[in-house]
Formats: C-alpha cells, sequence, structure tokens
C-alpha cells in the first residue's frame, strides 16, 4: 500500500468517526444555542441510546452476535432515538427547567450531576450491569457489504459497513436536522429563541415547548451516533458516553459553540484529527491530540471556527 | 381593554412599581412618558407577562392576565413591540414575519396580512429575504412593528418606537403609528420623547419612579406647565 492510499484510508477513517463526533456535537451545539447550557449528561444519553438499540438487536429470537436483518436495524435506530429523546426531555424538564431563572453555574453543575446519575445508574440496573456487553456485529447485509466490495475494487481503500451505514445515517440525519431548523416553523422558532428568549415569548412563541424540542433532537442525534459507536467497538457499557462526549464537545467548541455548521465541521476536523494521528503519529497520541485541539482553539479563537463573537444583550 | 389595578412590583428588594392604575379603552391611543428608570418597560413587561408582578392585577377584554404565560397573551390579542426592537437578527426579514404570526392557525387570511404590512412598509417586501441584522435601524423599528402586526393584535403595546432613530424616521413611524390605530388597533405606547407621544395620543399618563405622578388628556397635559418644564424642555 502507497502513501497516498495509506492517506486515503486514514481519511476515510476520519470522515467516518468524524460523522459520529458530528452528531453528538449538534446536541450540544444545539442545547447550547437555546439555554446557554453544556450539557455534560449529553455523553450519557449517548449510552442510553446505544442500550436501547442494543436491547432491541439482542431481543428473542436473534443472533446476538450479528446484525444481518436490515430491518432490525432501522428498527434498533427509531426505537434508540425515541428512547433518548424522552430521556432528553425528561430531564429537561425535571431537573434544568426548575433552574432557569438560577446562576448558569447551578445549571452546569446539576448536569453533571445527571450526568453520574445516568453512569451509576446504569451500572446498578440488572440487565446492564458495570460490565461490558458484546454488540452485535454488522455482518451479511447485501447491499452495503456490496457497497464496501466495490469501493475496494475500485479505490483499493477499504470502507467498512459500519463505516458506509456511518456515512449514510450522519449524512440523512444532518438532512432531516437541516430541513427542520430552517424550514419548519418549529425550526424557525428554535432561531429566533436561541436568538433573543424574551422577544420570542413575546413573538407568543411556547418557548418552554421549543427548548424540549431541541432536547429531543439533540439526544435523538446521540443515539443514532451511540449505535454508530457501539457497532464500531462494539461493545457497550455504562461509561462508553464519556470519552465521545468530550470529544464531540471540542468539537462543538472547535466549530463554534451555537453554530449548527460549525459542529458538523467541528466533529469533522476532530475524527480526522483522531485517525491521523493513530494512523502516522501514534495511538497513544490520538487523545491528548484532541484536547490539545480544545487548548489551542480556547487561546487562538475562543468563539470557534464558525461562531460569531456574541456580545451581552442589555 | 386594558385595565391595570394595583400593580407592585418587585426586582429582588428593589420596589419598581408602586400601586400603578391605569386603563386603556378600546381604539385609543395611550401612551406612558417619563424619563430614563421610571418603570415604563417594567410596567409592559408586566402586561405581557414576562415579570410577574407581586400584587396587582391586569386584565385584557375583561379576563385576567395576571401569571399568564407570555405567548398565551399574545394569542388573546396583546402584542408587544419591545424596546430596542429585538428583532431576530439571524432570521430573514420574512422569517421574522412568520415568527410574528406564530400564534396564528389560519393559514388562509396569513397571506392578506402579509400584504397589509408590506403595504405599510414597502421598503420590508423589497428586502423580504434579507438577513434582518443587516437592515438600517429605521427598518428594524418598522420590521419589529410589522412582526408585531403580524399577530393580528387588538392592542399594540409600543416601548420606545423613536429609540435611536433620525427625527424625521421618528415622524414617520409616528404617522404608521396612527395609522394603526386608524386602522383599528388600540395602541399603548411608551416614550421618552414625550413631545411626539404626547402629539398623536388620545389619553397621556406621566410615570415618575414608579409611580403614577400625572395623567389625563394628552393635549391639557402637553399644554401643562408641570409637563412642559419636566418632560418638554421647557
Amino acid at each position: 500500500m502507497n502513501f497516498m492510499q495509506e492517506f486515503g484510508q486514514q481519511m476515510v477513517n476520519g470522515i467516518a468517526l468524524g460523522s459520529v463526533y458530528a452528531l453528538i456535537a449538534l446536541g450540544y451545539t444545539m442545547v447550547y444555542g437555546i439555554v446557554k447550557l453544556i450539557n455534560f449528561a449529553h455523553g450519557d444519553i449517548l449510552m442510553v441510546g446505544a442500550f436501547a438499540g442494543f436491547f432491541v438487536l439482542t431481543a428473542n429470537g436473534q443472533d446476538p452476535s450479528k446484525i444481518s436483518n436490515p430491518l432490525m436495524l432501522v428498527l434498533a435506530f427509531i426505537i434508540a432515538m425515541a428512547v433518548s429523546a424522552l430521556f432528553g426531555v425528561i430531564i429537561e424538564k425535571t431537573c434544568y427547567k426548575p433552574l432557569r431563572k438560577a446562576p448558569k453555574i447551578n445549571l452546569l453543575i446539576t448536569a453533571i450531576g445527571v450526568s453520574i446519575v445516568l453512569e451509576n445508574g446504569a451500572r446498578v440496573i440488572p440487565w446492564i450491569g458495570p460490565n461490558p456487553k458484546q454488540f452485535p456485529v454488522l455482518k451479511d447485509i447485501p447491499i452495503i457489504d456490496g457497497i464496501s466490495q466495490m469501493i475496494k475494487a475500485q479505490t483499493g481503500v477499504f470502507i467498512s459497513p459500519v463505516q458506509i451505514l456511518s456515512f449514510i445515517i450522519a449524512i440523512l440525519l444532518m438532512l432531516m436536522l437541516f430541513y427542520i431548523v430552517n424550514f419548519t416553523k418549529t425550526g424557525k422558532a428554535m432561531r429566533a429563541a436561541s436568538y433573543d428568549m424574551g422577544a420570542a415569548q413575546l413573538m407568543g412563541i411556547n418557548v418552554d415547548n421549543i427548548i424540549s424540542v431541541t432536547f429531543a433532537i439533540g439526544a435523538a442525534l446521540a443515539a443514532a451516533a451511540g449505535i454508530l459507536f457501539a457497532l464500531n467497538y462494539p461493545q457497550v457499557e455504562p461509561y462508553m458516553g464519556i470519552m465521545p462526549g468530550l470529544k464531540a464537545f471540542v468539537a462543538a467548541v472547535l466549530g463554534g459553540i451555537g453554530s449548527i455548521p460549525g459542529a458538523m465541521l467541528g466533529g469533522f476536523i476532530m475524527g480526522i484529527a483522531e485517525t491521523l494521528t493513530k494512523g502516522f503519529i501514534s495511538s497513544k497520541l490520538a487523545d491528548a491530540v484532541a484536547f490539545g485541539i480544545l487548548i489551542i482553539i480556547l487561546v487562538i479563537k475562543p468563539s470557534g471556527i464558525l461562531g460569531k463573537n456574541t456580545r451581552e444583550k442589555v | 381593554m386594558l385595565k391595570i389595578e394595583g400593580l407592585n412590583v418587585f426586582y429582588g428588594t428593589i420596589h419598581a412599581l408602586h400601586d400603578i392604575n391605569f386603563e386603556v379603552n378600546e381604539g385609543e391611543i395611550v401612551t406612558l412618558i417619563g424619563a430614563n428608570g421610571a418603570g415604563k418597560t417594567t410596567t409592559l413587561h408586566s402586561i405581557s407577562g414576562l415579570i410577574e408582578p407581586k400584587t396587582g392585577s391586569i386584565s385584557f377584554m375583561g379576563s385576567p392576565i395576571t401569571g399568564v404565560a407570555a405567548n398565551k397573551i399574545v394569542k388573546m390579542g396583546l402584542c408587544q413591540v419591545p424596546e430596542g426592537r429585538r428583532i431576530f437578527a439571524n432570521l430573514s426579514v420574512l422569517e421574522n414575519l412568520e415568527m410574528g404570526a406564530y400564534t396564528r392557525n389560519d393559514k388562509h387570511n396569513l397571506k392578506d396580512d402579509y400584504e397589509v404590512v408590506f403595504t405599510r412598509f414597502p421598503r420590508l417586501k423589497e428586502r423580504i429575504k434579507q438577513i434582518a441584522g443587516t437592515l438600517s435601524g429605521g427598518e428594524q423599528q418598522m420590521l419589529a412593528m410589522g412582526r408585531a402586526l403580524m399577530s393580528r393584535p387588538k392592542l399594540l403595546l409600543l416601548d420606545e418606537p423613536s429609540m435611536g432613530l433620525a427625527p424625521l424616521l421618528v415622524k414617520e413611524i409616528f404617522s404608521i403609528i396612527q395609522d394603526i390605530n386608524k386602522a383599528g388597533t388600540t395602541v399603548l405606547l411608551v416614550e421618552q420623547n414625550a413631545n411626539m407621544a404626547l402629539s398623536i395620543a388620545t389619553r397621556a399618563y406621566v410615570l415618575e419612579t414608579g409611580h403614577i405622578v400625572l395623567s389625563g388628556d394628552a393635549k391639557e397635559l402637553a399644554a401643562s406647565e408641570e409637563v412642559r418644564k419636566a418632560y418638554l424642555g421647557g
């Protein structure tokens, strides 16, 4: 394998990983945009989604070691996203909403608390427990395998079935999000409320509902990312959301927190930076590079690549 | 139409409004004038449901609206053009107007209302796709007013519509306010520019450090020595 092929391979790996980070980062950035909260429980929502998907895929009558029925996979995504969205909304209503008028630091500490409760709650629940569980492997789905083999034959670059699935799911969800945010009444209200919540209320927008919808969408995206993440590894465990959650948070800051295109861009940059580091320098340095990026961006341009310098409203 | 009785508002321990009583009758332009910090905006925010008053009652068209959620008040037909315009600068002109119509479910009538707004503010029609943040100050004020009109308010609250505008534009905005009123919308106007406000209002209240100190016919107030000295520059 020559250098260009090797480089191409690492770029593919990076973009695949980046699409997962981008999905998670979107949740951070959307929630921050509207309630100015870094939702540190977001990574754990990913874990909730991954487990929901796990239970669907290993339910009675299925081979727990592999997924060969595309319909079950679709069902797993839908159920996981719904479960996580519900979690997101319940957490918002019970934990964050009562603190809407409190200082932001209270909200932040609450988010960390919610994160700890979710992680350790999962460890206590008997069906989950503290030990990692084997996640079924994506196998023998003819369409995806076919695409993978075709690309390999044409270019010499191997794109695994999971990576292909990551691209498809990520692009599909991002297009849906783009449509919702730009062309639906709720999406426009989300943008309006994130710009000026008081003015949005004065226009008759029910801001509480808009905030719930934002949490639901962010959580659903995290759940999809959770399944993709679990398919990659392939295992699920209660702490699995922490690392991808933190890296996606860095991605959101890198792209400019509050900016939706920024979160996507940041996600891809993070994914590519991580795989290039693993491929060409050392896999031990991957995490150091990820958080090194956070430090550099905070020093050079704290508002992020696509973020605007926000001014305090008076 | 709007009746406010014994309104007391606190910010923490600061007593911002003391026993405010006033009313607005259907068809009127009523103005609330006073210096900076007198409590004008606080009064409007209390009416719109953004601030919860400590005591007192606010009723609109006969039903109490104290403690009612802000979005429900808009739906009842009471809409505010906030101080500093507060348009959604990240949305296009058209999207801003759509947000004004957020509470409306009668889609078939919406088209006519866009036309009404565009005939009143032709500049907005020229800039329909433009991002609202790139409009000039006067255009932003027009957009803020057009946005509020999209909710088809029975009572329109205007908070300092003249703020930061050139005198010629102020005149234009005030004549538009009169037009809106003639078309059947009752107006409650809050202003620091007392001269202009009194010239178009039917009745006026003067607010001073959270108290209503004077009230009456706008023409009479404009002529009174006390008001001239304090608010109209002698």
